[in-house]
């Protein structure tokens, strides 16, 4: 089962738990897993359809461009991350 | 000459395809930009840091013969307050409109207010003197922890802390506060033999790229803007002007000149709207360069930062514990750096406990933006100090801690991202085993010695490549990704190496946005990676495409055709690409190759290290570099010269952030060294040659194993110097510049510090 990592400022939601196993095979699902459990997780994360701008989620440690519809294998690990503004040179 | 390393192309060292051009003065650059009917641009920049605009009367500028045309920030269309999607990262309109010509409010000291377009340079300056602003002076915020104190001078009215998707409401310059936690840190330090805790401060410095800001922009009558411009990513100069000007992209193309250095500071966009709605309004091309005060005073510098780094290790070495409290200053607007900060600050090593809070902070500056491994350097700075002091207390070398630490594969990162195949240990063991390192250290009372170490990610974003292949064999190669550093070269010997081509048959170009797919900015050390990738897979079509031209030819399926080392084979047929590439016209015409990628694995990143030798003058604090070796890892060498000509380069910036840069502003929030005779860069009199070594640890997400190489080398110089300096004299300062009045500062203190010692 993918493991979710909840960022710090967000374990207020979880009770305090980092990591959460969550069924899901998309970033979309994982999150819908998230909020039925931790109700407010799909708030704080999505503006409407769409991951916030100034979240980033990483699957298996690399960001995914694809956002809400990346794949999620059930070994990933999935995590919410502050997004870094473009171009870094 | 083949390089020793299984390839052909790869690895060797073949003349730049636009190196004649650049060393003969004919490369068309931005200035050089010519159009009929020119007119020139000048902006008019505010003079206070911070003040609000009540009311700008250009009357009598527009009156002035010669001049057509004078904008205000009211002249910018406006599209609402919204976020932007602008490909490779969102932004807040307003700040990005704002930041292009102030509206309500100017933020720092150079901060635009107007715009002349006029026949001449001349007139235009002179207009600008006619521009009337009335002002409402405001205090200024010039330092990140003043600006973060209650009731510091509140830059944006508007503005509240975001933690993290939630808005706190509390209004505040703290822009945005966030955190990492990796297991129990609290736990781990208590459990520690040996705690260091100290504080840093670093200065903010311009990435000091030798070509001033331009644009040239030419509105037609049928609505059609094009804009000739000195970028790193002509894409999202397009998307950032299509934002401010609210128009579809479709309407704007941008041609990239060739650049004169960028850094990341050349990302964002300036001039080009100002120049466009010049052209707009007097119905002319207008060109515009900023003078070398207004990039020093307006453009993004890199962020000056606090930063308190706590570690603790048990007694047999193993770091056990980290700690770090990161605020950076974002510049008059938020989405600074300090994100990438966060990733870097304990990068180097394998550590399971720890905690990272950070703080993005708005004061009145230009607008942060990237310059070479953003964030990364301060906090290398500071981490790479406590390193040594945990060695020093436990009775370790300086690389004895470091290899017994280093991060590897499987090390999880305290913001929780798992290495893949890195080369930190490796980058570690070239130290070790170098001449430099295993030679005597700078002999007398006053040389030292230092070593560190730094990471920077790379990032994969989107690139796309077309190839045509011409009659005589050689392939004429487009490509959108603006040349900083030699990848035409390094991505034209990709597609060589690729179609067993020699690199000077391969002719690359980098196009406009009208003439290849979009390609994201030539910033994350990306280029040579993602674009690098793309033709690969270009080279690839092609093949596959002669393949099929190869099997018409003989009569049979083309699966029957096999390429192997430039040589297109079927039973006894067998034509070199040369061969082949001479006969398409008798079997359907010309071969075009294409493709785009979008990597999101398997991106990789770079770790680099210096060894610092310097000399310690303690009478004026003047520190000389000796000598100095930069050793990182390039995954697969493309091009060995220009890998090392990266490693040169960061290295050298890496030392004036070291030793001699800053902005310096006075107490109004002026800043008093904008020019190259104030802000002291290093020159080649200041330098020794800086000796490279190239590790190669391939990246196993990429066809070659390319790992970026722009940007790690500029993390670690300043804490190896800073090491250096105290194996020489004893002292270590904790604030960037290491200027010579710093360094004998320090000396005195601590001579105080031995005579009340050895006194009481």
């Amino acid at each position: 089962m993918p493991v979710a990592w909840i960022p710090s400022l967000m374990q207020k939601l979880t009770a305090g738990q980092q990591q959460v196993e969550v069924e899901g095979a998309t970033v979309r699902e994982v999150v819908a897993a998230l909020d039925a459990r931790y109700p407010g997780f799909k708030e704080r994360v999505l503006d409407g359809d769409r991951i916030k701008t100034e979240i980033a989620v990483a699957v298996d440690g690399e960001v995914v461009a694809a956002g809400l519809r990346a794949k999620v294998g059930p070994q990933s690990e999935v995590h919410f991350l502050p997004a870094i503004s473009g171009g870094a040179s | 000459m083949p390089a020793n390393n299984g390839y052909k192309v790869i690895g060797t060292r073949p003349i730049r395809h636009d190196g004649v051009d650049k060393v003969t003065g004919r490369a068309i650059y931005g200035a050089d930009t010519q159009l009929a009917g020119l007119l020139y641009g000048q902006v008019l920049r505010s003079p206070h840091a911070h003040a609000r605009i009540k009311s700008i009367d250009t009357s009598k500028a527009v009156a002035l013969p010669g001049v057509k045309a004078v904008l205000t920030g009211t002249d910018l269309p406006d599209a609402g307050d919204q976020i932007v999607d602008l490909g490779e990262g969102p932004a807040r309109l307003k700040y990005l409109r704002d930041n292009v010509l102030a509206t309500d409010k100017a933020l720092y000291s150079g901060h635009p207010v107007a715009a002349v377009a006029a026949t001449s340079v001349h007139v235009a300056e002179e207009a600008l003197d006619l521009i009337e602003v009335e002002y409402e002076e405001l205090e200024a915020v010039l330092d990140v922890r003043e600006a973060m104190q209650e009731g510091a001078p509140q830059l944006h009215d508007d503005m509240t802390t975001q933690e993290f998707g939630e808005d706190t409401g509390r209004k505040s310059n703290l822009a945005t506060h966030f955190e990492h936690r990796l297991g129990d840190a609290d736990k781990a330090f208590a459990e520690a033999d040996v705690v260091v805790e100290r504080e840093f401060q670093t200065a903010t410095v311009h990435q000091g790229y030798i070509e001033p800001h331009n644009a040239t922009a030419s509105w037609n009558a049928d609505g059609q803007l094009t804009v000739w411009t000195s970028t790193q990513g002509s894409f999202t100069a397009r998307a950032q002007v299509g934002a401010v000007l609210d128009m579809p992209i479709s309407k704007i193309k941008v041609v990239p000149q060739e650049i004169g250095g960028g850094f990341g500071g050349k990302i964002p966009i300036y001039l080009e709207p100002v120049a466009a709605l010049l052209s707009k309004a007097s119905g002319q091309p207008v060109k515009m360069i900023m003078t070398r005060p207004a990039v020093f005073e307006s453009t993004g510098p890199t962020p000056g930062s606090y930063i308190k780094i706590k570690m603790g290790a048990d007694n047999s070495g193993k770091i056990v514990a980290a700690d770090a409290y990161i605020a950076f200053e974002s510049g008059a607007y938020p989405g600074g750096l300090v994100g990438a900060a966060a990733m870097c600050v304990f990068s180097c090593y394998d550590i399971p406990d720890g905690r990272i809070d950070c703080y993005d902070v708005v004061v009145n500056k230009p607008r942060s933006f990237a310059y070479r491994a953003p964030g990364s350097t301060q906090v290398a700075f500071a981490t790479e100090h406590v390193v040594d002091l945990l060695a020093a207390q436990l009775g370790m070398e300086p690389l004895e801690i470091r290899l017994k630490n280093n991060a590897t594969t499987g090390t999880r990162r305290i913001d929780g991202v798992v290495y893949p195949k890195m080369g930190c240990k490796e980058v570690l063991e070239a130290i070790r085993d170098s001449e430099h390192y295993q030679s005597s250290a700078p002999a007398g009372p006053n040389g030292g010695r230092g070593i560190s170490v730094g990471y920077w990610f790379n990032v994969g974003l989107k690139s796309s490549c077309t190839a045509s292949v011409n009659a005589d064999g050689t392939v004429s190669l487009v490509e959108g990704s603006t040349d900083i550093g030699g990848t035409r070269t390094s991505v034209a010997m990709q597609f060589a190496e690729t179609l067993g081509l020699q690199a000077e048959d391969v002719k690359p170009q980098v196009a406009d946005t009208d003439s290849i797919g979009h390609t994201d900015v030539t910033g994350g050390s990306r280029v040579t990676y993602a674009t690098g990738w793309a033709a690969y897979k270009a080279a690839l079509d092609v093949q596959d495409q002669l393949c099929e031209r190869a099997a018409q030819l003989w009569e049979v399926e083309a699966g029957q055709v096999e390429f192997d080392d430039g040589v297109f084979r079927s039973g006894d047929n067998e034509l070199t690409f040369k061969e082949l590439a001479g006969r398409l016209e008798e079997t359907g015409g010309p071969v075009i190759g294409r493709a785009t990628v979008d990597p999101d694995s398997g991106v990789g990143g770079s770790f680099a290290a210096n060894i610092a030798d310097v000399e310690v003058d303690p009478e004026t604090g003047k520190v000389d570099i000796l000598r100095f070796t930069v050793i990182q890892d390039a995954g697969r060498a493309i091009h060995p010269a220009y890998v090392e000509g990266q490693m040169q380069g960061g290295s050298v910036q890496g030392i004036g952030w070291a030793l001699n840069e800053e902005y310096f502003y006075s107490g109004d929030g002026h800043l008093d060294n904008s020019s190259f005779l104030d802000y002291r860069i290093p020159t080649s009199l200041d330098l020794p040659m800086i000796e490279t070594i190239i590790v190669e640890v391939p990246n196993p997400g990429h066809p070659y194993g390319v790992r970026g190489v722009g940007e790690a080398n500029i993390a670690p110089p300043p804490a190896a110097i800073a090491a250096a300096i105290e194996d020489a004299v004893g002292v270590r300062p904790q604030e960037l510049p290491m200027k010579p009045d710093r360094i004998v500062a320090a000396l005195q203190a601590h001579e105080e510090r031995a005579a009340q010692a050895a006194g009481g």
